[in-house]
């Protein structure tokens, strides 16, 4: 679990209240209530995993046995710009893992980290299926492709100033 | 809605769709009857939109404002095949293909093409479009497209994505008419198998079969299951079919529905896609106003709806069973078979699944008849497969050809060939499940039976082109970080074999590899296929078996030789300046992250060995092509 103190508002929490609601009774609930979940807080930490559990009447050990079996779902918080590399098949034979170590060298942190500020996390994903622009990264969802090394200092630096 | 009803709103758009489908002279004519002088399409897949295709369609809004252009269409499509050239524009009825366009490109266009009187901007038109006399050719005829056959793709680049009108005008929608009406379940069943129709998600299994084991099946509640959780890395079909032409997956659901019994289906789709998920929910929402989906369908009587959940980047959850049990919202582990899931499927009740490329090949045969589809392709493998071209290639994209094309022919005729001048080495098919297909084997005709024959398998189409400079080794070790990284954990064989696997070959890339490890790699990869619990650990050693197989010689020179021919293993290679060649430019050791190469101006650059980390940095700035690894 995330040794980073939780800090949810109250709107969050109400927002987290409505969503289970909406989902309670559904087959298979619990999935989509993580997927909503994951977009309202940015990660689940135990906390909202707890009420999850409670709300759903769902043991807490499912939840997290759940949460934590697919990728997507992060207990950890994310930086406030989310950079995404991807190691697909296509971007790998282009050189994506070179990008990556770029990446990895101008921010001083390895995959899945967060800078200690919590202005950038790095992960990696599996084919985002812009193929035919390996390889490609994605920052706050825009897409930067056909990257040499070279390209990610420059990038970086945009975001670096805000 | 009544069938009437379908076949007026049918009727009523069919010219517009149709000048998209032919060319030139008679297509000029159509567009007199569409009330639009042209047609600018605009490609809105994930791809072209990466490339900001969106700011194009909004440039040409703005244009067409200043420029009082009101009789010009603009449609945002799904994916036109050639991804490598998004964003990709098409001005019909000319057939006009314009590539890599920017806002500024699109301003011009409108300017000089899209006003009345306006001619074809050449300079912006793909080259390949262009003759060496000046004349301009439809881009239906280049090499790209002409060798292909599109039938799951078949509306994808020609309709709007998010309209049910242009769909249905396009034949969506039709066939189900046709099988709520005219058609029992049993002579679906028939039509499909007659097809000889079997499974684009990878293994092929006969449809037809599928369909009947489920229908046949007992239960008070039955399910149909679209499997849209596209995990090979590097293949994009099923994305593109949801993003192009979502209505014809939820048409053959629905038609499914009907066969086997089931009222109720989900589409599990992968979370990685937005734009397909937004497009899926759009599609549902439409059908389901217009009465193609939910109570009464069509007035049959017949009552089916289709909800969408979403993955969550598990590849596992490709497994049927493993699909099933995250839709029930628990992890995605497979389970043991039998039960079948014909028999116990989802929540326990029969459920009939198929992939996305499969759902979209349905209609068509019920259309246009078995007989239609069992002439195409080969003798056990019928009808067309979507490939999704990436790698080492010019005409990154994704192409359907009829089952039984040479490799070749994909390859060069239209893939363009490899860039750089560069040697065709292998391609990859089947992804982390499947194996390579070595130089020698590139006349094969590519077909689910060929692969299997030669080590590979057809996998979900991902087609993946490596030149001289990839290293087999090396990614043979990539799929299995992939499946090592991938696998569920559940049964030990993949668990643990995975790990073991991986273990050995990072020793041999690491230049620590015995002779003893190539038996090893075999024994441990028998035991995974013989008792793995689902395909991905049956599969997981296919790629290093295969890569051994055909480029034994490179394994045993990462072994016995302690070197990496391709030059891509860092711990088997050094970096070094060719002192005939360097300027002295400097450039490099300015670059060079870890301060590992000496020299000064007009001098020959010297690389520390010891100090140098091998990132590629010099040789990515050297001007000179002074820097070798060797």
């Amino acid at each position: 679990m995330s040794n980073i103190e939780f800090e949810g508002t109250k709107q969050q929490m109400s927002e987290l209240k409505k969503c289970i609601k909406a989902h309670k009774g559904e087959k298979g609930a619990l999935m989509p209530v993580l997927h909503e979940a994951q977009n309202i807080y940015g990660y689940l930490p135990s906390e909202v995993q707890t009420v999850i559990a409670d709300e759903l009447n769902i043991p807490l050990a499912e939840v997290y046995g759940v949460a934590t079996f697919y990728s997507q779902f992060s207990l950890q918080p994310k930086g406030k710009h989310k950079i995404s590399i991807c190691l697909g098949t296509a971007c790998y034979v282009k050189g994506s893992d070179k990008v990556l170590e770029a990446v990895e060298h101008e921010l001083r942190i390895r995959c899945g980290e967060c800078t200690p500020d919590k202005k950038f996390s790095i992960e990696s994903c599996r084919c985002v299926g812009a193929c035919g622009l390996a390889p490609v990264m994605i920052i706050d969802g825009e897409v930067y492709g056909k990257l040499s090394p070279a390209d990610v200092k420059g990038i970086l630096d945009k975001y670096m100033q805000d | 809605m009544t069938v009437k009803e379908l076949k007026k709103i049918a009727a009523e758009k069919a010219d517009l769709i149709n000048v998209r489908r032919i060319v030139r002279e008679q297509a000029e004519k159509l567009a007199l009857n569409t009330g639009y002088r042209k047609q600018v399409l605009v490609c809105g897949g994930t791809g072209c939109t990466s490339s900001h295709s969106l700011q194009v369609i909004e440039q040409l809004e703005k244009s067409f404002a200043e420029l009082g252009i009101d009789d010009v269409l603009i449609v945002k499509t799904g994916c036109f095949g050639l991804c490598a050239l998004g964003p990709i524009m098409i001005v019909y009825p000319e057939g006009a293909f314009y590539s890599q366009m920017t806002p500024e490109h699109a301003k011009t266009v409108a300017e000089k093409h899209l006003v009345k009187g306006g001619q074809i901007v050449k300079e912006l038109l793909y080259a390949e479009t262009v003759h060496d006399d000046g004349s301009v050719i439809p881009f239906a005829e280049i090499p790209f497209y002409k060798h292909q056959m599109r039938i799951a793709l078949r509306n994808c680049g020609v309709i709007a994505a998010e309209s049910i009108e242009e769909a249905i005008a396009a034949g969506d929608y039709s066939a189900l008419a046709k099988v709520l009406f005219e058609m029992t379940p049993d002579e679906v069943i028939a039509e499909l198998k007659a097809a000889g129709l079997r499974g684009r998600g990878g293994a092929g299994f006969p449809t037809g079969l599928k369909w009947q084991f489920t229908k046949e099946a007992k239960g008070d509640k039955k399910y149909v299951c679209c499997n849209a959780d596209e995990g090979d890395p590097g293949a994009f079909m099923d994305r593109s079919v949801l993003e192009g032409d979502p209505h014809t997956v939820l048409e053959a659901m629905t038609i499914a529905g009907y066969t086997v019994g089931a009222q109720e289906g989900y589409i599990y789709v992968r979370a990685e896609y937005p734009i397909a998920v937004e497009r899926l929910n759009i599609a549902i929402e439409q059908a389901r106003k217009y009465g193609l989906l939910g109570k009464n369908i069509l007035g049959s009587g017949f009552n089916f709806d289709i909800h969408v959940r979403l993955g969550a980047g598990a590849f596992v959850c490709g497994e049927e069973t493993a699909l099933m049990a995250s839709i029930e919202g628990h992890r995605g582990e497979p389970r043991p078979r039998p039960p079948f899931s014909a028999q116990c499927g989802l929540f326990k009740k029969p459920t009939v699944l198929n992939n996305v490329e499969t759902w979209a090949s349905v209609a068509p045969i019920l259309l246009k008849g078995s007989a239609w589809f069992a002439s195409i392709g080969t003798e056990k493998s019928k009808g067309t497969k979507v490939f999704a071209l990436g790698g080492k290639i010019h005409n990154v994209g994704l192409v359907e050809v009829p089952m039984g094309t040479p490799l070749k022919t994909i390859v060069y005729d239209i893939g363009g060939g490899i860039p750089n001048n560069k040697l065709f080495k292998a391609a990859q098919t089947g992804g982390p499940s499947g194996g390579c297909i070595p130089a020698e084997f590139i006349d094969i005709g590519m077909d689910f039976d060929n692969l299997v024959a030669i080590g590979s398998m057809m996998g979900s189409g991902g087609l993946i082109v490596m030149d001289e400079d990839t290293c087999m080794v090396d990614i043979a070790k990539f799929y299995l970080e992939f499946t090592a990284d991938e696998s569920c954990g559940k049964c030990v064989p993949c668990r643990i074999g995975t790990k073991r696997l991986l273990e050995i070959l990072n020793k041999i890339c690491d230049g620590n590899g015995e002779p003893e490890d190539l038996e090893k790699i075999k024994e441990i990869a028998d035991h995974m296929k013989s008792s793995s619990l689902c395909a991905l650990g049956q599969s997981a050693p296919n790629p290093i078996l295969s890569a051994m197989e055909h480029f034994g010689d490179e394994y045993k020179a990462h072994i016995y030789e302690k070197k990496c021919p391709a030059g891509v293993c860092k711990s088997l290679l050094n970096y070094y300046i060719e002192p005939d060649k360097c300027r002295g430019c400097t450039l490099c050791a300015r670059n060079c992250p870890a301060s590992a190469i000496t020299g000064t101006v007009k001098s020959v650059h010297e690389i520390d060995a010891k100090k140098c980390i091998k990132c590629g940095q010099c040789i990515a700035h050297c001007r000179f092509n002074a820097i070798v690894k060797k």
